[in-house]
This record gives structure tokens, C-alpha cells and sequence, in this order.
């Protein structure tokens, strides 16, 4: 009987995906343009859902990690250029953000729960005032300005993040259906008892921590590049990094892809709902709501048709 | 001069501080919630004190109250919308529980944010003051309403001891923050509880945000700074510690008072989140943290 709702979830994907495939030859560039950073916020949200849906981790500082990465590639890139390669710099971002996610991580997983939550949220705040305090480094509030692109190019842009999303995507998947995946689960629902057969609790959180911000960085970097700015409304305000955690737990936790769905679908929806102006973002945040309230295995939970997952 | 400012403005806003972390500690304390919508509750009591006072024109006595009935209204809202159904939602496991209640809160207190945003535009509202004028103390020229604003401050917060300390409701509600089996046993009723609980906190923030905004001004952008300082004190003195709070509170308010005034008003938050990061990482459990 499971193999048949796995199934039409697997038809739905596909289906999803060739539309994606197909979608450049149709819809103009400011679609794709919206589609593009709608991809990249799914890649945050994914690398979240990991952290939060299997190894049971509350953080509310995604934001530090993709700020952490975007910003480290944009200033690299604002100082050196052109004498550095975008790519160099798109790669230091990924690096620099797991050498954050390592520092962030080692004091917040001595603490549990809501003051992990804090830790993280408390490291987002900081890295907001950072930047805000060391303009003339950072670009302030103002923002950064980013001398090179990856491509002026929608289309190819378009491309760039697709393939991003969907290869992160997999990886992502992947690692959680494989044993360290259900290590980090058992250990986020069972601390004690996941220890007591043996596993290290610790080290795979931190192993999760670090996948985590290396897409998370990654995914600011090559952002930064896109946008060819980086501020701090974008990249690290606790607004992102809330729309973040939303579009992964409408879309359904612990399933990595239904937080790439909400992402799209959260993006989309603000996109739809514009000419509304104000209430745009109230309508959203009304069904994001009722979403949780009702289906809290989110859209992956309705699609699965309340199968037991 | 400066000392005697920074002391004044300090413990006016410490005790606004101290007020508004009051009751989110202890809905945490006694129902294991953190409520994410705090800062758009204070701002709706503050913003419904504003239009009433203002834009009807009943005064500031009557705007207090239409503002303070706001927050409680908006706390009850809260929880019977986005707190209560997940609590009792069978398809949510007990260990998620938090995070749903987290995410519902943070996206009740988004919608509140945006409708007042909708309603009253976005610009800073000021209450107007109980109290006008200004005074001349110890060298400091202040508004008087400041003064009221830490004494009102004050006063609810003895109201509260009273109430928790010597009422029998009061006494309960304590009871129920230490063992929530042990009340049941006794035969009182625990949601009759949480409504209490609900009630004085909306009571609380209610108080708080209005006199927030006599003395700073709100608007809905204040939402998600005033949430985050309120968790900040209440970690920092110890969840589900109400003298923990308080005094946690008087450590932020004079930490961001005197780096606003001696170095510069850009860095005000900063050594108090470092001071957070700090109490994190070598007493977990915050500084009076029971667990």
C-alpha cells in the first residue's frame, strides 16, 4: 500500500520538474528572475529542514550562516576584483560559512532547545550589527555592491540555480534516507537513547551542522552574484531567516523537498499577491497559519493524502 | 550630569524592560510556551491606545484602557487561535510540539504586525502622555511622564507578586509552574489556569506597550526588536524566573542606556548580546535558571 502515494509523489516531482525544464522557453525573464531566487531560498530551506527535521535542532539562524557566505564572497570579490575569480570567491563563501556554522555550533550544541534557538538568533543579531557597525568594509546598510555577476543572462541565471537546487536537492535527500540521516533523526527525537546504542550524538549534529551551512553559503554566494549586491535586508535580517523556517515547515518537515516546495511556494505567493500591497504578506502569513494548524505535515503531508510517513 | 542621566533613563527603561519580560516568563514558566507574538501584542495595545486617545478623541485615560482591553484581547487571540489547537492537535507529536507553537506564534504575531501596518500605515505612533511636562531632577532635565513610566512599572509588578503570592488563584497559578500533575491531582481545573495566566500577561504587555508608546513611540516595526529583547532578558535571567527577569532586565536596559550614551546610540545592542553569548555559554540555564 506505501508504494502507491510514494508513487504519485514521485509523478508529481517529475511532472514539477520538466515544467521547470521547460518553463525558459516560455515565461519572460522577470519570471525567471523570480524563479531564480525562489530556488536559491529553497536551497536555504532545505539545508534548514536538515537541521531542524532530522537532527531536531531549532535554528533560528539560518540567516547567520547564509550571511556569514554571501557576505565573505561579495567582499572578496568588492576588494580583489577582477584580480580573483568569481568562482574562488563563490568558494571561500561556502568554506568561510562552515567555519561559522563549526564556531556557532560547538557552544550552541552544549545547550538544547530554546537556548539553541537563542544561541542562533542571538548570532544572527550580531552579525546584523557587524556589518551595519563596519561600513566601510561591509557597505552598511546601504549594502554591498558586487563589481561581477555570474551571468546578465536570465536565462542562464535561471539554468545556474535549477541545477543548483535540484543537485543540492538530491545530495541533501540522499544523505537524509541514508543511515546518518536516521542517526540524526533518532537522536534528534531520542538523545539519551540514540546514545546509549552506541552512536555519537554529537558529532553527527555537528556533521549536520556542517552540511547545513555549506549549502546555506553556498547558496548565499552564488546569490550575492546573482543580485550583484548583498545587504542586509536580503541575506541576514531575522525576516529571512523566518521566511525560511516557514517555507520549511508549510512545505512539511523532515522531508527536505517539501521545504523547497514551500519556498516556491512563499516566493510565488508574495509575487501573486503584490498588487494587493500591504496585505499581501498578511494573506501569507493567514495561510501559512491555517497550513500548520491543519496539515501539519505541510504540502508533502496533503500530496501523500495523510498516508502515514 | 551624564551619570545621573544615563541612571535615570536607565531604570525607566529597564522597568519597561522588566514589565514586558514579566509575562512572557511566566506563560513560559507555567505553560511551556514561548510566545513569539509578544512585541506585536505591546504594539497593538500601544497602537489602540494611540488611535483611540488621538484619532477619536476620548483622552489618554480612556485610550489607556482601550489599549490595555486591546492586549488582553490580543493575548486570549493568541491563545485560542495559535496556541490551544496545537496543544490539543493529535496529529502533532508531543516532542514537536514546541516548534509548532514557536512557528504559529512568530506567524500570528506577523499577522497582527501587517494588519496594523495595513490599518494605520507604518509611521511611529506616540501615545499621548498621561502626564505632560518636565521636570528638573538632580541636575537632569527629564519628562515627567518618564518618571510615571517606571513608577507604573513598578506598581504592576508589585500587583503581580501580590496576586502569585496571596490569592489563592495566585498561588495556584504558582503551583501549576512547579508541578502541573500535582494541581490536577487537586482538582483544579489546569486550562482554567492557562486562562489566567493568559489574561495577566495580556494584562502585562498591554501595560507595557502603551506606556512603551508614550515614551519611545511604536510602530510595527518595533514587532520583532521588542520579541527578541523580551526572549534575550527572560534567557538571561532564567526561563520561567520572574525575579530572574527582573533583574536581567536592569542589567540590559543599563547596558544599552550607557553604551547609547557613551559610545554611540549605533552600538546600543551589542554588549548585551555579547553579555547573552557569554551567560550561553557558561551557565546555560541563565542566571537564576532553575534547571
Amino acid at each position: 500500500m506505501r508504494a502507491l502515494p510514494s508513487s504519485r509523489l514521485f509523478w508529481i516531482g517529475l511532472a514539477a520538474f520538466l515544467v521547470a525544464m521547460a518553463l525558459p522557453l516560455y515565461v519572460s525573464g522577470y519570471v525567471l528572475g523570480l524563479l531564480t531566487v525562489a530556488y536559491y531560498t529553497a536551497v536555504f530551506a532545505m539545508s534548514w529542514d536538515l537541521l531542524f527535521g532530522f537532527a531536531g535542532e531549532v535554528n533560528f539562524g539560518p540567516t547567520f550562516l547564509i550571511g556569514v557566505g554571501a557576505y565573505t564572497a561579495g567582499i572578496l570579490d568588492a576588494q580583489f576584483s577582477p584580480g580573483i575569480s568569481v568562482y574562488l570567491c563563490i568558494v571561500a563563501g561556502a568554506f568561510a560559512a562552515v567555519v561559522g556554522g563549526v564556531v556557532l555550533a560547538l557552544p550552541a550544541l552544549r545547550v538544547s532547545g530554546p537556548y539553541f534557538g537563542l544561541t542562533t538568533l542571538v548570532a544572527v543579531l550580531m552579525l546584523q550589527n557587524f556589518v551595519i557597525v563596519a561600513a566601510s568594509l561591509t557597505g552598511g546598510e546601504i549594502g554591498l555592491a558586487v563589481p561581477d555577476v555570474l551571468s546578465i543572462d536570465a536565462t542562464t541565471n535561471y539554468w545556474i540555480a535549477f541545477v543548483f537546487m535540484a543537485v543540492s536537492g538530491a545530495i541533501l535527500y540522499g544523505l537524509s534516507v541514508s543511515p546518518i540521516g536516521l542517526i540524526l533523526q533518532a537522536s534528534g527525537q531520542d538523545k539519551v537513547q540514540a546514545g546509549a546504542l552506541g552512536f555519537n550524538v554529537t558529532k553527527h549534529k555537528l556533521a549536520a551542522f556542517i552540511v547545513s551551512a555549506f549549502f546555506s553559503g553556498l547558496a548565499g554566494a552564488l546569490m550575492v552574484f546573482y543580485m550583484g549586491t548583498a545587504s542586509v535586508g536580503t541575506f541576514i535580517d531575522v525576516a529571512v531567516a523566518v521566511q525560511i523556517i516557514i517555507a520549511a515547515v508549510i512545505g512539511g518537515r523532515r522531508t527536505v523537498i517539501g521545504a523547497a516546495i514551500g519556498a516556491i511556494f512563499l516566493i510565488g505567493m508574495g509575487e501573486l499577491l503584490r498588487p494587493l500591497g500591504e496585505l499581501a504578506t498578511l494573506i501569507v502569513s493567514v495561510i501559512a497559519l491555517a497550513v500548520i494548524l491543519f496539515f501539519p505535515d505541510g504540502f508533502v503531508g496533503m500530496l501523500r493524502g495523510g498516508a502515514k510517513a | 550630569m551624564l551619570f545621573w542621566q544615563i541612571l535615570i533613563d536607565g531604570f525607566a527603561v529597564s522597568a519597561l524592560y522588566a514589565l514586558g519580560a514579566t509575562g512572557f516568563t511566566l506563560i513560559f514558566g507555567v505553560s511551556g510556551v514561548l510566545n513569539l507574538s509578544h512585541g506585536a501584542i505591546m504594539v497593538g495595545a500601544a497602537v489602540a491606545a494611540w488611535a483611540a486617545s488621538g484619532e477619536l478623541g476620548v483622552g489618554p485615560y480612556v485610550g489607556a484602557l482601550i489599549g490595555i482591553a486591546t492586549g488582553v484581547l490580543l493575548s486570549f487571540a493568541t491563545y485560542f487561535i495559535a496556541v490551544r489547537p496545537i496543544q490539543l492537535s493529535p496529529k502533532i507529536a508531543e516532542a514537536e510540539k514546541e516548534i509548532f507553537i514557536l512557528t504559529a506564534t512568530l506567524l500570528w504575531g506577523i499577522i497582527i504586525q501587517e494588519a496594523i501596518a495595513y490599518l494605520f500605515t507604518n509611521n511611529a505612533k506616540t501615545v499621548l502622555p498621561i502626564i505632560e511636562g518636565v521636570v528638573t531632577f538632580l541636575g537632569v532635565r527629564t519628562p515627567a511622564n518618564e518618571f510615571f513610566t517606571a513608577a507604573v512599572c513598578w506598581v504592576a509588578i508589585f500587583f503581580l507578586w501580590l496576586l502569585v503570592n496571596k490569592t489563592r488563584r495566585g498561588k495556584a497559578v504558582m503551583a501549576a509552574s512547579m508541578n502541573p500533575k500535582g494541581v490536577t491531582l487537586l482538582g483544579i481545573e489546569l486550562s482554567s489556569i492557562y486562562l489566567t495566566v493568559w489574561a495577566i500577561y495580556g494584562l502585562l504587555a498591554g501595560i507595557a506597550g502603551i506606556l512603551l508608546g508614550m515614551f519611545l513611540g511604536v510602530s510595527s516595526y518595533s514587532v520583532g526588536p521588542l520579541t527578541a529583547s523580551a526572549f534575550s532578558i527572560v534567557v538571561l535571567g532564567g526561563l520561567g524566573s520572574v525575579s530572574g527577569s527582573l533583574i536581567a532586565a536592569y542589567v540590559v536596559g543599563y547596558l544599552e542606556t550607557a553604551t547609547a550614551y557613551l559610545i554611540s546610540p549605533a552600538y546600543r545592542t551589542i554588549p548585551a548580546l555579547l553579555l547573552l553569548v557569554i551567560v550561553m555559554y557558561l551557565r546555560p540555564q541563565g542566571l537564576f535558571g532553575r534547571r
